[in-house]
């Protein structure tokens, strides 16, 4: 039996900011009795709630092994600095906020990395929860704690600080290490790893050692058991129909980023942009059917009250029925006050049509667009083909169809970018506010362009890249903005976002580091570095000292502004996305060279390797509609959702 | 160029008009009491909808649902007398509104009672506030000297932070009563000897307020308090609202939904 700390936690929340987010009770989050079960998980965010609770891998897998018959979840986010401090002076540790247990009583401790700015505050949350940070320093009575997500791709990094890491999707692999934690109970730590490390896709950094050569580089990464695999392959999840999760969305009381039912349309991207990590280890494609789609977004619905769905995805415009889909919902929800919407980089008419759809009924107050490059030749670089005559095209067509604003991101120093290709933002944006004006008939038409500072991933063409230097991106934004304002007309109509370029550093840091890093990681930490994707929380300058004193045979930028060669082992080489190494490397030649990569769901296969490797295929849903209609056109309120209680009142 | 698109301002997908208005007293409990007024509405907004409650929309590009909120309990005060005026768009049964909604509300919401609305706004039965608030760490004894302080007082003034920067407030004039209640209805049964021990060192002030403005909360009593007779409050103060009426010349609070309930169905 584990007790709950609430009683000695609720004297501290009248003392800190936003309490409600410690609380749980979310609508749909449950607890099952500590003992009715042998496998205990507790899930983690490694940020802050209002971050965390929406995130959907957490909320899938919540479910998943909530519907397990030997196992638990409870969920547990970054606690803010000032809890953290009375939690530190009244002796009380990090807890779930469904059961509000200590998190060193579960079994695994889970924790989900949407990115490497989660680093320091898992070192927080085990500190608060009593684990020893070292996995070294960890026995059979602490959890094993493990990490997933993208970032995990590259663990290294935190390779001494996580037990197991899991590559890939999680739906399945939990099932998996639940098992192995059951039958293994009684074994030694030592013993219980290695048969982690048997299951597919799980890989056990202690039981592999690195050793570096004379020029600073990996020289060989050596398993150090016979259970540990030379290469860990990550894991795909194959047919999503058979996965509808979340089906009982976590809905928070407290305020949190995304207020939203979301429905995953489908996994994976193959439009093959250069830069994007998430498009490349989340191959091949995988869609939702459209009747899933819809069962999913009527369930969610009816079960969290949301007034908005969110069509998930990479691209969510690629899904090869997101016609049928968007007029279905649309025609389904008219009237209801129920607003959809979906992400998409497509630069094209296609999304603009999609977009009217979603919004015949309702706001159309801004639309986004990812040029992602300024120049057409950046543009060929990175592999996002789009001319600028399309985007003002397009951008056009969207301003005649009633919207008044558009968005418009772009990323700054990508490889082979010069300050020219960053003022061409300038032109385009112009252009896109003189064709705004042109198509709408008015004068107040607004762009806003986002900025990005690009960080090279693990897994990508990228990966070999030399990362830009801050003050480099810094002056070209600072350029930038002169030149949008070199036209004060059309200036005024352009707004200009971007942060600046430090942050980025130490996420190339963190993102292309090996196990060096570790010691960088915990001594920034060590001198209060947390919550790293909060600006007002990120100090450069610690990071920067940490690296000083921890890096001894390389350096910051080492890690960051150096390009590699083609044979320098990687700290991720063992790491097996499926992406082909060959590929990967003719990609960026590729790139260097302005050549594109078409989308081989459209033409022929171009041996990425991900397909053989991993034994997938491409899956496109079979054509089909979103079926119709649980509200008849005449009887609109504001609900989607029919109560048959009220129906005697209806006098039906 | 697309002339017969629609322009903000007129929505092509009107809803229904208001039917009818139900006004609901709700109670926020337990951990809820933690959530701050816009947690509430965020929530209650969402749940109207999980329980298929036909809410009218406001017209236009971006429709709100026509719910009216009477002023809230603040974040970290529990209340057993909420206040809500819904919009409608069909005929319902009040008590079957009542039960699905309590249903489908998170744990620590909880609806009292829902009727039909009568004549008359509902912010004219509402000037005043019964509180019980807990006062860890200080029993009664030491509560009764600062009471009488403060009652013999003309003027009690504390510092209010607002929007607007801190401001004076008079607690003495807003309080209409002030006094120990010996109703201990939330003390846990299963409880140790500890707990007990604690909660015989726990007070508990019972307290009318007028609504002033700003409105004086049951921390800005206990802030009188303090300045009046130096108590101090080693522990964060734990305050019920019991009920919202209008005071009359006895004293007591008049139930706000009395008028609708006595009120002819239409």
């Amino acid at each position: 039996m584990v007790e709950s700390v609430f009683e000695s936690l609720e004297p501290l929340l009248p003392r800190v900011k936003k309490p409600v987010q410690y609380v749980g009770g979310e609508r749909n989050a449950g607890t099952k009795p500590w003992d009715s079960v042998p496998v205990h998980w507790a899930l983690c965010y490694p940020d802050a709630y209002e971050v965390g609770l929406p995130n959907q891998g957490l909320m899938i897998l919540y479910e998943v092994l909530n519907e397990r018959a030997d196992a638990l979840a409870e969920r547990t986010y970054a606690v803010w600095p000032d809890l953290a401090a009375l939690m530190r002076e009244h002796g009380v540790p990090q807890f779930t906020v469904d059961g509000h247990r200590p998190v060193g009583a579960f079994d695994v401790l889970g924790v989900s990395f949407a990115t490497e700015l989660g680093y320091t505050n898992l070192l927080s949350i085990l500190d608060l929860a009593g684990i020893p940070l070292h996995a070294a320093d960890r026995d059979t009575s602490h959890p094993l704690v493990l990490a997933g997500g993208h970032a995990a791709f590259n663990p290294e990094p935190i390779a001494d600080f996580v037990d197991i890491v899991a590559l890939g999707d999680g739906e399945e692999v939990v099932g998996e290490i639940t098992e192995v934690v059951e039958a293994t109970r009684g074994c030694s730590r030592r013993e219980v790893l290695e048969r982690l490390a048997a299951v597919p896709g799980v890989y056990v950094p202690g039981l592999y050692d690195v050793s570096y050569g004379d020029d600073g580089a990996i020289a060989a990464v050596t398993p150090t058991s016979e259970a540990a695999p030379a290469r860990v392959h990550k894991r795909t999840t194959s047919d999503l129909d058979d996965w509808p999760y979340p089906k009982q969305p976590l809905v928070p009381m407290a305020e949190t980023v995304h207020e939203r039912m979301s429905v995953e349309i489908f996994r994976g991207c193959t439009r093959g942009c250069r830069f994007c990590q998430a498009g490349m280890i989340t191959r091949p494609v995988r869609e939702r059917s459209p009747q899933g789609v819809g069962e999913m977004v009527e369930q969610g619905l009816k079960t969290s009250g949301y007034h908005e769905v969110g069509l998930l995805s990479l691209s969510s415009a690629d899904h090869s029925g997101i016609g049928e889909i968007a007029k279905g919902l649309a025609d389904r929800y008219e009237g209801t006050g129920t607003g959809l919407s979906l992400p998409s980089t497509r630069v094209d008419a296609f999304n603009v049509t999609l977009a009217e759809e979603l919004t015949r009924s309702g706001r159309r107050s801004g639309l986004t667009f990812a040029p992602e490059g300024g120049s057409e030749r950046l543009r060929k670089v990175i592999n996002k083909m789009v001319s600028e005559d399309e985007l003002i095209a397009t951008v056009g067509t969207a301003y005649e169809h009633g919207w008044r604003q558009v968005k418009l991101y772009f990323m700054c120093g990508l490889p082979t970018e010069t300050d020219e290709d960053v003022l061409q933002i300038a032109t385009m944006a112009h252009g896109v506010i003189r064709a705004g004006r042109k198509a709408a008939g008015r004068g107040d038409v607004r762009a806003t362009v986002s900025i990005g500072a690009f960080v090279p991933k693990p897994h990508t063409p990228f990966q070999w890249a030399a990362q830009a230097d801050p003050d480099v991106v810094d002056a070209r934004l600072r350029k930038l903005r002169e030149a949008i304002n070199s036209d004060r007309g059309l200036g005024r109509n352009i707004g200009l976002r971007y942060h600046d370029g430090q942050p980025s550093l130490i996420e190339g840091l963190l993102s292309r580091g090996d196990r060096r890093v570790g010691r960088v990681i915990e001594r920034a930490w060590r001198d209060g570095q947390e919550f790293d994707g909060w600006s007002e929380h990120f100090s450069f300058e610690r990071w920067v000292a940490a690296a000083d004193a921890e890096l001894t045979d390389v350096d910051l930028a080492w890690f960051t502004t150096r390009e590699r060669d083609q044979d320098e082992t990687l700290p991720w080489d063992h790491l097996d996305s499926g992406l082909d190494r060959g590929w990967l490397w003719d990609d960026w030649q590729d790139a260097l060279h302005a050549e594109e990569q078409d989308d081989c769901r459209w033409t022929p296969c171009f041996d990425c390797g991900v397909c053989p490797t991993m034994g997938t295929e491409i899956q496109m849903a079979p054509p089909g509609s979103v079926p119709l209609s649980i509200t008849p056109v005449g009887d609109r309120t504001s609900t989607p959702v029919r109560n048959p209680a009220f129906a005697a009142d209806r006098g039906a | 160029m697309a002339t017969a698109r629609a322009k903000a301002g007129d929505a092509p997908h009107p809803s229904a008009p208001i039917a009818a208005k139900l006004r609901m007293r709700y109670a926020k409990r337990g951990r809820a009491r933690f959530s701050s007024h816009r947690d509430v509405a965020r929530t209650m907004e969402w749940t109207l909808r999980r329980a298929g409650v036909p809410v009218a929309l406001s017209q236009g590009f971006s429709p709100h649902p026509k719910l009216s909120w009477l002023g809230a309990a603040p974040t970290g005060a529990a209340s057993e007398a909420e206040y809500l005026e819904i919009g409608v768009t069909e005929e319902l049964d009040p008590a079957v509104v009542a039960r699905e909604v309590d249903a489908a509300l998170p744990d620590g919401l909880a609806v009292v009672e829902v009727v039909r609305a009568g004549p008359g706004a509902i912010a004219d039965r509402i000037d005043a506030s019964r509180w019980v608030i807990d006062t860890p760490g200080v029993p009664d004894e030491r509560l009764r000297p600062a009471i009488e302080t403060f009652l013999a007082a003309t003027e009690v003034t504390v510092e209010r932070l607002t929007k607007n920067g801190p401001r004076p407030l008079d607690v003495r004039s807003a309080v209409a009563e002030l006094g120990l209640t010996l109703t201990r209805t939330d003390e846990p049964e299963d409880a140790d000897r500890e707990d007990r021990a604690r909660a015989a060192t726990c007070g508990r002030l019972m307290t009318v307020v007028r609504h002033t403005t700003p409105a004086a909360r049951p921390d800005d009593v206990c802030s009188a308090l303090r300045a009046v007779a130096g108590l101090e409050f080693p522990e964060p103060v734990r305050a019920t609202r019991w009920a919202q009426g209008r005071l009359d010349e006895r004293g007591e609070l008049v139930d706000p939904l009395a008028a609708d309930r006595a009120a002819p169905t239409a």
